[in-house]
Parts: structure tokens; sequence; C-alpha cells
């Protein structure tokens, strides 16, 4: 297990890099761009002395090194904003302070942030119960016409863009069958019943897109591994087929399956935006969308430093568990 | 699982394998496919659509940018007026709700945005992938290191939402399709690039690249003789599926109102006040998703259909112990970064 | 009645007739063996006892009746039964025949709890049992491992426990030491043989091998095309064939006891010397030394032999000689001047035909690359790749081909003919006959020699055959471990072996003669006990 202990930390070693490395990344490409930056940063209806203030906060003075020393610093110590007349503290994890609303961007990110992890992570269960049953069927019904027809299926939710699906069933679910509301976010701790009758549909519509790509992939490494040579072993020592599927097929497809889950953590937190702003939901994908259309830089890099940590978490404990799924990763 | 048994005998195989080579084989391979042939159709079908916009337009006598008050019904909100949105010898789909602009033309343009965003988007992508991935492993440990960390980065960062933030702070003067698909294309090149650094490193080691490294030629001309055309086949059956995820994600922003903005036409653009509308005029809402719906299923069933053509070790492998003939429907590594 | 029945046997896989009318029974606990070249049908035959064809789309004629069980005609359930619990199957490659995610203990008893509705504990402690009895150490600890934790004679040992948790009366053995070093597999012929004297199960033993058949049998079948060629008592068979396709094949296989035929008149012109050749891979705990301290000559006109099992270092040699790759210490000198890098006069032969020719460009091209990286004239190219390969044996008309359209053997000769191209003084063969067919590899070998004489070449020969290195060497260096442990003319380190681990590889190696191979196995066992 020391092997173990040493992936484990040169995983988590390599997981702080990749995260630095994305604030450098984030911080060149919106804050050292040619252009105005303090105007674009406080947004077009600010004043020229609202302007140079602004310029001051971000140092615009300083070469640029110094200037994402002190973002950094922002993040890990904190900053205090002077908004001309008082001194505002932004304490700790600081992602700067929006100047469009006067308000700090992680207040923003917080107060939306549980509509958008409801909405990501209820969607996840659904995905891969729905894909990876869907592959295991389509997998053990290999050549019949059941296989066939959930075949064409998948292909279909693979091809339909997550907001013609979300359009689609909005109109017959809600407008035209009226089976349900229009959906209207509702708070867990407040109602779990209506949070979640309420987040039904948008759910469907993130994981039906997502479920496709785990069925085609579940089925496909499902039967890459029944073509493998231990499979010929079972079937020679007399080990029934449903055995050889459930048992030793499947686990064949795990680690793949593991490893799609943390690739398309970032699809589908492209795809919660799509949602969000589809069906009205007030998470991080419908402020970020806002927060584009009006230009508020601060909680534009806010978001995308947010979402790119979560991303970066959910690959490195994807690889974690791969590991785990497959032992020999380690070795190698 | 015949197979299976006979591929265990000891290698060397003292028989010829009979059989045609390169390309000759791809297309008898694809040609196999009743699938692919018909998703090839279609694809040609849109792609002459594209094509001869203009010519079908000024048939119709229609160009997609120009208002029609006078047929939408102001005193309702802006509903197409005549049956079925309006549909009418002069405007063969209808006309949109509130502007009055014809439907059909801008369906015709739109597929050109669609399909030109997502060919430019997709060459920047295979380039960058291509000169990342080969660079990566010939290089040294350094450069490989830093270039697969680069990669990691960048394979991380959600395509939707740096697009999104990239959108945003380029002055709106910047031609918005080329923006587009430039941001695509410098943002989701990692799988890519990850693809062909593995590929090469196993050609890198394979005997017939060390017999040409005997025989005395240099890196460059290696490199060009026997590595790059060994890249073809996975670079070509990647990009084939790029096309329909890259379809997707200009559509996706163009929905959000980040991506292609009017006057030009785009199918993700026309859909996003189709809900209002789907009522008056479905096909306001039908036609865009429709057209998505087949081109993107289109390409993704062709870009299978290459895929089996181009490795048919894989698709054979499908085939043996199952006992029974199916067709491959892809091992997907997964549709990348866009919804 | 026989413990295996088999009636005009056909099997067909599309327009391919893999086996053709066979017949052949065999005795409750004789052994028999299926020998063949590769493509004579003698897996596929295995496949049939089982019933493994069944839903493959292959079409089966003939009767088939194993243990009791008529296979043809059984239904699913009884073919199950007969599967694992009559009749078990030990496969050619231990790593990929067993299920990678799980282990070993586990995968042998649920193939135990398959058959016997017994307890999983019982069925874990059952696993326990038979990997003791093939000789795996602390089995208890050991069953918790996974595959890839073992060696492969280690593997192979599991597999062949997984077959006898259900005390079959017969074990088939479809290639069971194809996969291995020598030394593993004369263990693990040892253990067939022990195993059999103990539970007097009947073997049939599928093998491209004269040598291993001799080794284990009472009988040999000789097959090819599907067909029989000749069936008989092992030592008749071996010793005195009636039918000329047999005496080709014993004819081809190399003796590790003949003397080397054609020895070179001896030179003094020394082309090749490597001194204290060493070369390490990975950095920090993962380092290794593939080739430690290594000093070497090679003569013009003579062919230095080096034999060494899988990992001792060998192919990292060869490459260095070659200069693809660069040593870590120590240095190469070509005509006693120091060069690095690649040479046009040293040239390589490889192992594997497929991989060694781009399956993209026609082998004529292939041959011209040297010619062409020389900056010679197109016409003369052409001229001189056709020379080259008459030379080797192939067809002018071959320039234009590509790879796919040659078999192993022409492969190989193309890649001899590429080698030529440069006017090399030196050629490093790796390998350049283990993927290929015992009368191919006599061609080939044959070949080589031929060309040697001509021009004088020096060849180094790297393999893991003792035998078809004793037949082409004049001088040999035995590598372990990176580490050359023997060296000199060849008779006298095959004839009188200073070294232990030398002495054990000779010892190790299947003889054809039935009787001197019992002789051989109580040497063995000699040698393991002292």
């Amino acid at each position: 297990m020391s092997g173990f202990g040493g992936f484990l930390l040169r995983r988590a070693v390599g997981t702080a890099v990749t995260l630095l490395a994305i604030s450098v990344l984030v911080y060149v490409v919106f804050y050292a761009t040619p252009g105005n930056v303090a105007q674009i940063t406080c947004g077009p209806r600010c004043s020229p002395e609202q302007v140079h203030q602004v310029a001051q906060q971000l140092k615009l003075g300083d070469p640029l090194y110094l200037r994402y020393w002190h973002f950094l610093e922002g993040i890990f110590v904190g900053q205090d904003y002077s908004t001309g007349t008082s001194v505002a503290h932004c304490p700790a994890p600081c992602l700067g302070l929006s100047y469009q609303s006067d308000q700090q961007v992680m207040d923003i990110i917080l107060t939306k942030l549980p509509v958008s992890l409801s909405l990501v992570l209820g969607a996840m269960v659904l995905w891969l119960v729905i894909g990876v049953g869907t592959g295991v069927l389509s997998a053990w019904r290999r050549g019949r016409f059941s296989e066939r027809v959930l075949t064409a299926v998948t292909l279909a939710g693979w091809a339909t863009p997550v907001f013609v699906l979300g359009l689609v069933l909005m109109i017959v679910v809600c407008g035209e069958l009226q089976l349900l509301p229009f959906p209207q976010y509702v708070n867990f701790a407040d109602d779990p019943e209506q949070w979640a009758w309420n987040l039904l549909l948008p759910w469907l519509s993130l994981a039906l897109i997502e479920a496709a790509a785990f069925a085609r992939l579940t089925r496909a490494a499902m039967l890459e591994t029944l073509a493998e040579d231990h499979i010929r072993t079972f079937r020679a020592y007399g080990v029934g087929e449903r055995a050889i599927v459930g048992r030793h097929a499947l686990r064949g497809a795990l680690a793949p399956v593991i490893a799609l889950n943390a690739n398309n953590v970032g699809s589908a937190v492209g795809g919660a935006v799509l949602t969000e702003t589809l069906f009205g939901l007030p998470g991080i994908g419908q402020e970020l969308v806002h927060a584009v259309k009006v230009v508020d830089l601060p909680v534009v890099v806010g978001m995308v430093l947010v979402v790119g940590f979560f991303v970066v978490i959910a690959n490195a404990v994807a690889d974690v568990l791969y590991a785990v799924a497959d032992r020999r990763v380690v070795l190698a | 699982m015949s197979e299976a048994l006979v591929a265990s005998q000891p290698p060397g195989t003292d028989t010829p394998v009979p059989g045609a080579s390169g390309a000759r084989q791809f297309w008898r391979r694809l040609r196999a496919q009743r699938a692919a042939l018909v998703a090839a159709a279609v694809v040609a079908l849109l792609v002459l659509v594209a094509l001869a916009a203009p010519l079908l337009t000024a048939l119709e006598g229609q160009d997609p940018t120009t208002y029609h008050p006078s047929l939408i019904d102001s005193a309702r909100g802006g509903v197409p007026i005549g049956s079925f949105g309006g549909i009418s010898a002069d405007h063969w789909l209808g006309v949109e709700p509130q502007t009055g602009r014809d439907l059909f033309a801008r369906l015709a343009y739109g597929a050109r945005v669609s399909l030109a965003v997502a060919l430019a988007a997709t060459v920047l992508q295979v380039f960058l992938g291509i000169v990342i991935g080969v660079a990566s492993a010939l290089g040294n440990r350094w450069v490989d290191q830093l270039l697969s960390r680069v990669t990691d980065i960048i394979v991380a960062l959600p395509l939707m939402i740096m697009s999104l933030a990239l959108l945003a702070i380029v002055p709106s003067s910047f031609p918005r399709p080329v923006l587009v698909s430039l941001v695509i294309g410098l943002i989701a090149w990692g799988n890519i690039a990850k693809i062909v650094r593995a590929q090469t490193l196993t050609l890198k080691g394979l005997d017939y690249v060390l017999a040409a490294r005997l025989s005395g030629w240099g890196a460059w001309r290696i490199a060009r003789r026997e590595l790059l055309p060994g890249l073809a086949a996975p670079v070509i059956t990647y990009a084939a599926l790029l096309v329909p995820t890259n379809i997707s994600a200009e559509a996706a922003l163009s929905f959000l109102g980040v991506g292609v903005k009017p006057p030009t036409p785009s199918w993700g653009q026309m859909l996003t006040a189709a809900d209002v509308w789907y009522q008056a005029a479905p096909q306001y809402l039908l036609l865009p998703a429709g057209a998505l719906f087949v081109t993107v299923l289109a390409l993704t069933v062709l870009g299978d259909g290459v895929r089996t053509a181009l490795d048919p070790r894989a698709a054979s492998r499908l085939r043996v112990g199952t006992g029974r003939r199916n067709e491959t429907g892809g091992a997907g590594t997964g549709k990348e970064e866009t919804s | 009645m026989s413990l295996v029945e088999v009636t005009d046997l056909t099997v067909e896989f599309g327009s391919l007739r893999a086996v053709d009318g066979l017949s052949f029974r065999l005795a409750e606990g004789a052994a028999l063996a299926l020998v063949g070249e590769s493509g004579s049908g003698k897996s596929t035959v295995a496949g049939a006892l089982l019933g493994l064809h069944r839903g493959t789309g292959a079409r089966v004629g003939g009767s088939v009746h194993v243990a009791g069980t008529d296979v043809q005609q059984a239904s699913d359930g009884e073919l199950r039964r007969l599967r694992g619990a009559k009749a078990a199957m030990v496969f050619q490659d231990p790593l990929s025949s067993l299920d990678p995610y799980y282990a070993i203990g586990d995968q042998i008893a649920e193939v135990y709890r398959v058959h016997t509705r017994a307890s999983r504990r019982a069925a874990r402690a059952r696993a326990v049992e038979v990997l003791e009895r093939v000789g795996i150490p602390d089995a208890r600890r050991r069953s918790r491992s996974r595959p890839h934790e073992f060696s492969g004679g280690m593997r192979q040992r599991a597999l062949i426990a997984m077959a006898l948790a259900c005390e079959p009366d017969l074990l088939i053995a479809d290639e069971p030491t194809t996969a291995l070093d020598v030394t593993v597999q004369a263990q693990i012929l040892d253990l067939l043989h022990t195993l059999r004297e103990e539970t007097g199960m009947g073997l049939l033993l599928v093998t491209h091998d004269v040598g291993v058949a001799a080794e284990s049998v009472d009988e040999v079948l000789v097959m090819r095309h599907g067909k029989a060629v000749e069936h008989g008592p092992v030592g008749t068979v071996l010793g005195a064939p009636a039918q000329a396709y047999t005496r080709e094949l014993l004819g081809a296989v190399p003796r590790v006891d003949a003397p080397r035929a054609a020895v070179a008149e001896a030179s003094d012109e020394v082309v090749l010397e490597a001194t204290g050749l060493r070369r390490e891979f990975g950095r920090g705990r993962t380092a290794f030394t593939a080739v430690d301290d290594i000093s070497l000559t090679v003569r013009r006109g003579e062919t230095l032999g080096i034999v060494g099992e899988s990992g001792s270092g060998k192919t990292t040699l060869g490459r260095m000689l070659v200069g693809l790759l660069p040593p870590t210490a120590g240095g190469i000198r070509y005509d006693g001047r120091p060069h690095t890098g690649v040479n046009p006069a040293v040239q390589m032969v490889f192992q594997d035909p497929v991989s060694s020719l781009n399956p993209r460009r026609s082998v004529g091209e292939s041959i011209a690359d040297p010619l062409r990286a020389r900056g010679e004239h197109d016409e003369r190219i052409r001229g001189r790749v056709l020379e080259l390969l008459e030379r080797v044996g192939l067809e002018a008309a071959h320039y234009d081909r590509y790879p796919h359209e040659f078999s192993g053997g022409q492969r190989q000769r193309v890649g001899i003919a590429r080698a030529l191209a440069a006017d090399p003084r030196v050629i490093v063969c790796d390998e350049p006959v283990s993927a290929l067919d015992v009368t191919t590899q006599a061609q080939v070998v044959a070949l080589l020699g031929e060309l040697q004489r001509e021009l004088g070449l020096a060849l180094v020969f790297i393999a893991h055959d003792l035998a078809v290195v004793r037949q082409v060497s004049d001088r040999i260096a035995v590598m372990r471990r990176g580490q050359v442990v023997e060296s000199g003319p060849v008779d006298e380190v095959y004839d009188t072996p200073r070294e232990p681990y030398t002495k054990q590889l000779l010892a190790a190696v299947p003889a054809l003669d039935p009787e001197l191979a019992a002789q051989r196995r109580a040497a063995r066992r000699e040698l393991a006990v002292a």
C-alpha cells in the first residue's frame, strides 16, 4: 500500500499544480488583455473616478506578476475594498467585487451554488443509473432486436442538444400535458418534496443526454471485455452467461465508466448552464450568462475559477477511484 | 470464439493475408454500412443546402435579414399572420414571429453558419492537437511533461464556461462566427492532443520506424513518412466525431445569446425565443430543433461509420466471442466537453 | 469406453475448412499430443472437444464424445456440466486467460462453485488446496493476489490449479508453455507429468513444438491442413516417421545436441567491438539496469549467438549494438573507430514480421529506404532492389506489393533484403525466427547462413531458443539479468557448460527422444534438489 500512498500524494500535488496553473491562465487571459481592464472590470456605466479607483484596486500600475500575486493574495488572505466613502473587507476566499451590483463575488456564488449542485448531483445519479443500466442491458441482449432499439434510442439521445430536449420536455410536459408546473426552484431545506418535483424536468433533460454517452461507453467496454481471452476461459469452465456478463464483463467496464464520469463533469456543467437558463433556475450558470451579457468581469472570472476548481477536484477524485478500480494503474 | 481459438496459435501464420490496402479498403468497409451511407447522404444534402443558400433563397425570392412587418400581427404580440405561421408561396416555411423575417432563408443561412463554424473549429482543434501531441511524444522529458500538463489543464477546463467567459471580453466589433470558431477551437483540443500523443508514442517504438532510423533517414523525414500516415486513422476518426460536437457547442452558445448574434442567423439563436411561440408558430421551434437534431445525428452516425471502417480490428473484436453478428455502435470515449 | 472419441470431425469457418475429417480416440488416463504448424487446425480440435464452437457461426460436422457426453447433441446445460468438471482446458497465455480484476483464489472458487454448489468458504478452501497442489508457495496468502502480481510460470500454475479444481477426467492443454521461458516450460511440463501420475487423468496436448510433445505424451497425432498426417506411439512417430511431412517437420527442428554443421573460417578482423556497455532505464526507485557492463567483439564472417530468457537484457543489448539506443556507459567501435548513433554498416533484422514493415508502403519502397537515404539515382535503386529481392528468394513482381500480402516467412525475407540494401558489415538479428513455424524457420536460418558466407557478413544472432542458436553460431554468450554469465566457442559451451545457470538452461530444453526426455526429467529433479 506504500505504492498507493505515494500515488495519492503525487495526485494531490498534481491537482494543486493544476489549480494554480488554471488561476494563472485565467488571470492572464482576463486581466492582461489589451484594452482598458479597469473600464471593463468596472462596467460601462462607471465614471472616470470610479475607473481610476478600480485601476488602483487592481494595482494596474504594477508589473503583471505582482498584480497576479495580489490577486492570489486576495483568494488566500482576503483583501479590503474601498468604495469611495467606506472600506469593505472581503474575507479569505475573496474573488473580488462586482462593481455593477456592489456585491462580493463569493457571496453571489455562494447563494447560487446550492441550486447548481442540486441540479448536477441529482442529474449525475440519474445518468449513471440510466446510462450504465442501458449499456448493460444492450450488452446482455446483444444481437437481439431489443438491443437494436436500445442502440437507436441511445444514439438519438446522444445527438440531441440539451436545450432542445429541455425545450421539448418543458413544452410537452408543462405546456401541453400540464403534468407538472413550470419549474421554479424551491430550497431543499424548505420543502424537499417540492424541491425534487421542481427539479425533475431539469434533471431529466440534463441526465438523459449524458446517459446516452454512458450507455454507449458501457456497452462498448463490456463487449470489448467479452471478446477478451479470460472470458473464453470462464466459458470453457462452464460458467453461465449471466455470471460472465454480470460479473466479469461489467467489472471490465467499471474503470472506463469512472474515467468518463470525470471527463463529463465539465460537459455536465456546460449542460447545467443551458438547463438553468432554459428553466429559469437561479444557479451559477444563469448568473454566469447574465454576467457575460452585461460584461461583469469580476463575476465571470470568479465563476470560471470556482467551476474550474470543482472540475479539477472531480477529476482528481475520479483518478483515485480509477486507480482503486484498476490497481495496475498505480504500478505503471 | 472460433476466431479467438484460432488466434491463440503461435504467431507468424505462414499464409498470406488477403485483402486490399488503404483507401480502397476504407471505402469498401464504409459502403458496407447502410446507416453510415444514409447519414452520408443526409450530410451531403445539408452541405449542398448550405452552399446553395443564396441560390435557394433567390429562387424563393427572399433573404434572411429583411423584416416583413406586414406579415405579423402586432396587436397579438407579433404572431405571424395566416395559418401555419404564415406559410405561403412567397414564404415556404413561414415567417419569424415579431420580425417577419423569412424562416426558410434563415434556416438555410443558419446551416451555413453552423457547418462553417463547426468545420473551422474542428480544423483548428485538429491542427493544435497534432502539433502539440506530436511535439509532446517526440520531445524530451521536459517538453513532454510541460505539454502534457498543459493538455491536462485544457481538458479540465469546461468548454461551455470558458467560451462564455471569453466571449464576454472580446469587443463586439470582432466578427462573431469567426470568434465562436476560434474560441471552440482554442479550448477543446485537449483530447485530440492526448490521442495523438499516445498514438505517436506507440508508432515511435514500432520496428518499422526503428528500421527507417537505421536506414539513415533524419527525424523530419521519418516523422513525415512513417509517423504522420499512422496518425491519420485515429485523427480522422476523432475529428469526424468532433464536428457534431462543435455544432452542438455553437448552437448552445448562440442559444444563450453570446454566440452568433443577429442579424446573422443561427439555429441555436432561433431557438432562444421559440418556447414563447410554440403554440402560434410551432415550426419556429420545430424547424431549427429538427435541423440541429438531424445534423448532429447524421454526423455522429457517419463518424461511427468512419471509425468502424478505419479500425475494423476494434469492430471485429466486438463481434468475436459474442457469437452473434452485430454492428459496432462505437467504443465512444465520451462526448467531449459540450452538450 | 474411451475418454475421447472423435469421429470424422470437420469444422468450417465460412469458406475455410479448419478441420477436415479427423478421427481419433483417447483411452482413459492416456496422453495424446496434437502436433502441427500454425493453420493446421489443432487448436480448433481442442475447442471442439468442449463444444466451444457452438454459437460462433462455425459449422461443426462429425461426432465428438468426451467423458460420456455427446458434445454435438448435448444441451447447453449438459455442455456446461462437461466444461471444467469432466474436461478442463489450460490456455496458452496465462496472463490474458485470467480475469485481471479478481483474486486468483476467487476465480478458482467461482469455477468450483459452478460445478459443486459448495459454500463460498469451502470453495475458497478448495482453491487454496489446488494452488498448493500445483506448487504455489504460501498458497493461502497468494490466492488473494491478482494475476498481474504473479510471474508467468506462476500464472500458468494457477490456471492448471483451476483445471484441477473439479478433478476432471481429461485435461486439454492448448500450447500451455509457448509463452514461457524454457526453464519455466520444463517446470510446467514436469508438473503436468506429476499430476497425471497422481490423478490418472487423460491429457490432450496441443503444441507446435515436437520437443514438448516428446516430453509429455504416449501418442502423437501430426496434423496438417486440418487432416491427420500420422498417428501412433510417440517413439514410433518421432523415431521412425512413416510420412514425408513428418520427416520434413522433424528434419526442420533444430537440435540442441547436434554440433554446429558448417564452421566459418576464423578471421581476425574485428568489425564490431563493445566495451563496458551499460544501460539503465527509469529513475529513482523505479530505476533498473537492463544491461550491466557487457563487453564483446564480433569478427568478420562469424556469428556471435546471444541466448537468454525474457528479461535478460538481450534486446536492449541488440538495440545498443546498432546504435538505436544510446548506452548509459561504455562505447562501441566499428572497424576500430568509436561511433555513436546509427550507422549504415550495422543493420538489424527484427523479430516481428508484422510490425517491422510499414503497412502503408510497398515492400520495394521499404527495401529502397537505405539506398534513397544515401542519395542513389532512381533507376539504380530499382535495379538494386530487384536484385536483393531475388537474392533473398522473392520475386521481382513483389516490388509493388504491400506487407499484408506476404506470409511471415516472406516478410522476414523482405526484412533481410532491407538490411542488405545498406551494404552492411554487421547484421544484428533480434529473434529473427522466433515468430515463424519450424519449417519456415529452417529456411530463413539457411538463407542467413548463405548470405553470411557469400558476403563475409558478421552476424549477431539474438534468440531465446538454445537449439537455433547452436545451429547458427560460432561463438555464444549466455545472458542473465543484464550480464554475460558464460561465453565461448559454441560447441564448448553447449557440450561442457561451466556455469550452473547454463547447465540449468540446457537441461530444460525438451528432447525429441522420449526416453532421453525421461532421463532429462530425472536429471532436472536432481538439479532442483541440489
